[in-house]
């Protein structure tokens, strides 16, 4: 057999149902890919003994045609899930050594419909991050063009990368304010962030609880679609999530998008953005007007105001979901004095420069006397937010918008934190909002640097913007592959 | 209310009389088998870090469930104290680092509490009624423990309370003694106890109190309060209000300002101590939870609670008043436990309920405070009380004998039928047989006859005396009267 890197998730599938390779072929494939991309730095953890000991197991369920939904499949792990047994970190020296006694939900599924866990992938520290610089074992270096040393994107840098660079099948991420998304736009693969609530956050370490989302990167659209099958529904130890019912995201794929309405929002243009990008979202237009869609310009005014409300909400939950690294009960512990200055050591050493600052300003906004003016306000201005999307799905049914708003930029380039946090400011919106969003490569701008468009829809309507996902997709025929990929 | 009533209320300081000004919150343990947020157990006295879940440990990525059984019970509480029943009510992270706080915040009710307005009933000092205000009862996790005490240099974390859900139910500062406050507390105790939604076992920390006490002038402005933390029992609580409100006279009285503050009571010395100021008052940055959606009720849901409330406290004491022809006081003391009235109702069955609220009050308590047993421990069943009353009533055995049968019971747990028949202990009430005894007393005390038939009435009494002296108390007391007043005559 050839190269089985090249394989996307449902052509793995049926190969291996056809038994034209073993799981343990595919997987030993993968533990090989990882170790020619190490250099990359995406896995913080591998667990290559146990995927081995996995591959049996899927081995002898396709002799016995006991497969299960993805079978097989070699899955990377963003750090920020909790995996039983196996070191999870959240890319932070706080949680150095920490393993825990239970398994995530959304990974839970995974392993129940037979993927199989490669190992934990890099991040920014907490998920605190548009570059993964933040990560404590070091910045993930993205596949494309990698001896320009560019950013994966973040926090699910690890992930976006490790499926580009093919050291794995597809991976999970977690989006707090574009941290799949945005990541899966500088690596030229598939990100989708489902609606707040269709999956559980039970054992997903917490940055921000009220926008924290789990969801998949992978290689393509029809692979989304899989992946958010397996790890999408309700689960009573997660108080928001939901249980809508959860569709045959891959079966209901391919529908004609003749028709459907999709708006142009006006303001998702910012200054400095690129005209590669600018020329992607015509291309893209013009792929859904081949198609038969209705395009609509359309104006989302209080867009404005999403990456300053993101700013105070994110940070007031984050200072308040970090408080249990405290060093008393698990993680790292640096003694001191007195209880006080066991926190401090512990906190200090612990938490790189960005949590810290996100803990402060957080901390700050939910202080008395200030609350009103940030926390309270930010609120009231993230329900205007909500309002105008609900609003504007009225009158179309999915928006069409650059993921963002510039290609990957060099690793260590960004001194200036703004210009660091506009890189979010297409795909915070959507996440305050709580709507799904998906992210797709269309081209590559001048430098061979992918170019990702973003589909937003209403919420629980991810099949809908698979559909037009799948559609943008076929037209663009985006076929590259970064130089820094294992073959 | 007379102004001389409310001033026996007042502390008498040189510049005049002082009132004191009280409001409680009050923490009480819900009664629920699992935590207000995970599935562990709440039992009392496991070994340390024995009733841990995952979520009470705050492991990372661990998210809280509410518990409903708390939700109702908190409802039912709310429905005892007459209070309005919040269908929307949100929890709130409240924000402060300490070991025994894992998660690093209390979940608890800060803007919008489940329970909203009530009132309570209580007696007050002078044994009036008083209405007492409830301002609000919110739901929130109990910390867990720290102990100090187990080694040298290290300081111990048992989180088996952890996570626990606690009712605090807030008054309105209308309580105006350290006696009121202290009826106020067994009122909401004996409240939740009969609905069940507290075991109110201070000693086990089920049932614990902050007061906030300010003192004044009578009727005048409020003056600046300071709080006294968690008191596990009614008597501390009457004593540290009662310190401190002098404490704050006496500052006063010398010129001195009251430093709004936190204060600690001691129990050693019965004084309260400075915990901390109002500037070194935490911020505790409270939020909602994003963890947890608001809490919205129906209103068949609080229906269906109001239909299934048990008899509350005050209901029931005019009940026993009505049905058993009792005083209100006696009503009060058999109300004030479940067990009591339990007790009562069974032992007075087709009996003279006053006669059986006697023996109860002042036989049986009696005996029980002697003997230090406590009350589910007595050793008299409630048939062998309504068999005693019964011999009684139906002048089998005179109420003295009765007595010496009660402590025979008492020790034996034998019925009264019994021993009243194995001891022979059955009134006389034949004529004839009390006559013999009445002439042989005759015959014996001469000198007195002739003294009462000169006029000392008053002797008549010995006479009665030693009548039932020789019949060994067992002569029907009317009848010795009778004969004794037609022999002396």
């Amino acid at each position: 057999m050839s190269n089985l890197l090249q394989f996307s998730i449902s052509e793995a599938l049926s190969l291996l149902e056809k038994k034209e390779f073993s799981t343990k072929e595919l997987v030993e494939t993968y533990i090989n890919a990882i170790e020619k991309t190490k250099d990359l730095n995406m896995y913080l953890t591998k667990c290559f003994d146990q995927a081995l000991e996995q591959a049996k197991v899927s081995d002898q369920n396709y002799l016995n045609g006991n497969q299960r939904f993805l079978e097989g499949i070699p899955l990377g792990v963003k750090d920020m899930f909790c995996t039983k047994g196996i070191e999870t970190t959240a890319s932070s020296k706080i949680l150095k050594k920490f393993i825990p006694t239970y398994e995530s939900t959304v990974t839970h599924n995974l392993w129940k419909e037979g993927a199989i866990n490669l190992g934990k992938l890099s991040c920014d520290e907490f998920a605190m991050g548009s570059s993964n610089e933040t990560a404590a074992k070091g910045e993930v270096i993205n596949p494309w063009n990698f001896e320009e040393k560019r950013t994966p994107g973040g926090s699910s840098g690890g992930s976006a990368a490790a499926v580009a660079a093919k050291a794995a099948l597809a991976a999970t991420g977690t989006d707090t304010g574009g941290s799949i998304r945005q990541p899966a736009a500088f690596c030229g693969v598939v990100g989708l962030k489902p609606t707040y609530g269709r999956c559980s956050r039970w054992g997903i370490v917490a940055f921000a609880s009220s926008l924290d989302q789990a969801g998949p990167i992978t290689r393509n659209v029809s692979d989304a679609a899989l992946m958010l099958q397996v790890i999408s529904g309700y689960d009573p130890k997660d108080s928001t999530s939901s249980n809508k019912d959860v569709p045959n995201f891959y079966n209901d794929l391919g529908k004609s998008i003749k028709g459907i309405k999709i708006g142009i929002p006006e303001e998702y243009n910012s200054d400095g953005i690129s005209s590669d990008i600018l020329n992607a979202k015509d291309m893209t237009i013009n792929f859904l007007k081949e198609n038969g869609a209705e395009i609509i310009p359309v104006k989302l005014p209080l867009t404005k105001y999403s990456l300053p409300v993101y700013y105070i909400v994110a940070p007031a939950e984050a200072s308040s979901n970090l408080a249990r690294y405290d060093g008393v009960r698990y993680g790292a512990r640096i003694d001191g004095n007195s209880l006080d200055e066991m926190y401090e050591n512990t906190r200090n050493l612990g938490f790189g420069d960005e949590v810290k600052r996100r803990i402060m300003i957080g901390t700050y906004v939910l202080s008395s006397g200030y609350y009103d003016a940030y926390y309270l306000k930010a609120q009231k201005v993230r329900r205007l937010i909500k309002n105008e999307f609900t609003e504007i799905f009225k009158q179309v049914d999915y928006l069409v918008t650059p993921t963002t708003p510039t290609t990957a930029f060099k690793l260590g380039s960004t001194q200036d934190l703004l210009t660091m946090y506009l890189n979010d400011v297409f795909t915070v919106p959507a996440s305050l909002a709580g709507i799904p969003g998906i992210s797709l490569p269309i081209k590559l701008d001048k430098n061979k640097l992918p170019v990702g468009i973003q589909i937003l829809g209403k919420d629980f309507d991810e099949q809908g913007l698979l559909n037009v996902a799948k559609v943008i997709e076929s037209c663009a025929s985006f076929k590259d592959t970064p130089n820094g990929a294992a073959s | 209310m007379s102004n001389a009533d409310q001033n026996s209320n007042y502390i008498s300081g040189k510049t005049g009389d002082w009132e004191i000004v009280i409001g409680l919150e009050i923490h009480a343990q819900v009664l629920s088998s699992s935590k207000l947020f995970s599935g562990a157990s709440t039992e009392f006295g496991k070994d340390p870090n024995h009733n841990v879940s995952l979520v009470d440990a705050a492991m990372p990525g661990m998210l809280p469930v509410i518990n409903q059984t708390c939700i109702k019970q908190a409802i039912k509480s709310g429905i005892a104290l007459n209070a309005e029943i919040n269908k929307y009510s949100v929890f709130d992270r409240k924000n402060y680092f300490y070991a025994d706080l894992p998660q690093g915040y209390q979940i608890s009710q800060y803007k919008y509490p489940i329970v909203g307005e009530g009132s309570l009933k209580i007696t007050d000092t002078n044994g009036e009624d008083k209405v007492i205000g409830i301002e609000r009862i919110h739901l929130e996790q109990d910390a867990g423990k720290s102990l100090h005490d187990q080694h040298p240099s290290k300081s111990f974390i048992d989180l088996n309370r952890t996570g626990v859900a606690l009712m605090e139910i807030v008054s309105k500062p209308d309580l105006r003694s350290p006696e009121e406050a202290a009826s106020y507390v067994k009122k909401i105790r004996t409240v939740l106890r009969y609905i069940e939604t507290c075991d109110g076992n201070m000693e086990q920390g089920s049932l614990r109190a902050d007061c906030n006490v300010s003192v004044r002038k009578p009727n005048g402005d409020l003056g600046t309060r300071c709080e006294i933390k968690n008191l596990n029992s009614i008597k501390f609580i009457s004593q540290a209000i009662q310190y401190e409100a002098e404490r704050q006279v006496e500052i006063l009285e010398n010129g001195g300002v009251i430093d709004q503050e936190t204060r600690l009571f001691d129990t050693s010395t019965g004084e309260t101590r400075s915990m901390r100021s109002k500037e070194d008052a935490h911020d505790y940055r409270y939020f909602p939870d994003p963890d947890l959606l608001p809490l919205e009720l129906s209103d068949s849901q609080i229906s269906e609670i109001r239909s299934d409330m048990p008899e509350l406290p005050d209901q029931l004491v005019e009940r026993l008043i009505s049905e058993y022809g009792i005083t209100k006081y006696d009503a009060n003391v058999i109300a004030e436990e479940k067990e009591y009235v339990q007790y009562y109702e069974d032992s007075a069955k087709n009996r003279d309920g006053k006669l059986v609220v006697n023996w109860m009050t002042s036989e049986l308590f009696g005996l029980l405070k002697k003997n230090n047993i406590q009350f589910n421990q007595n050793p008299i069943s409630p048939n062998y009380l309504n068999e005693l009353v019964e011999l009684i009533e139906n002048k089998t055995i005179s109420g003295k004998i009765a007595k010496d049968v009660f402590e025979i019971i008492f020790a034996t747990s034998k019925s009264p039928k019994m021993i009243v028949k194995e001891k022979g202990l059955e009134q006389v009430t034949d004529d004839g047989a009390i006559e013999v005894f009445v002439d042989q007393v005759i015959n014996e005390n001469k000198d007195k006859v002739k003294e009462y038939l000169s006029g000392k009435d008053k002797l008549f009494g010995f006479f009665v005396g030693q009548v039932m002296k020789v019949s060994q108390g067992k002569a029907n007391p009317g009848l010795v009267n009778k004969i004794l007043k037609l022999k002396l005559k």
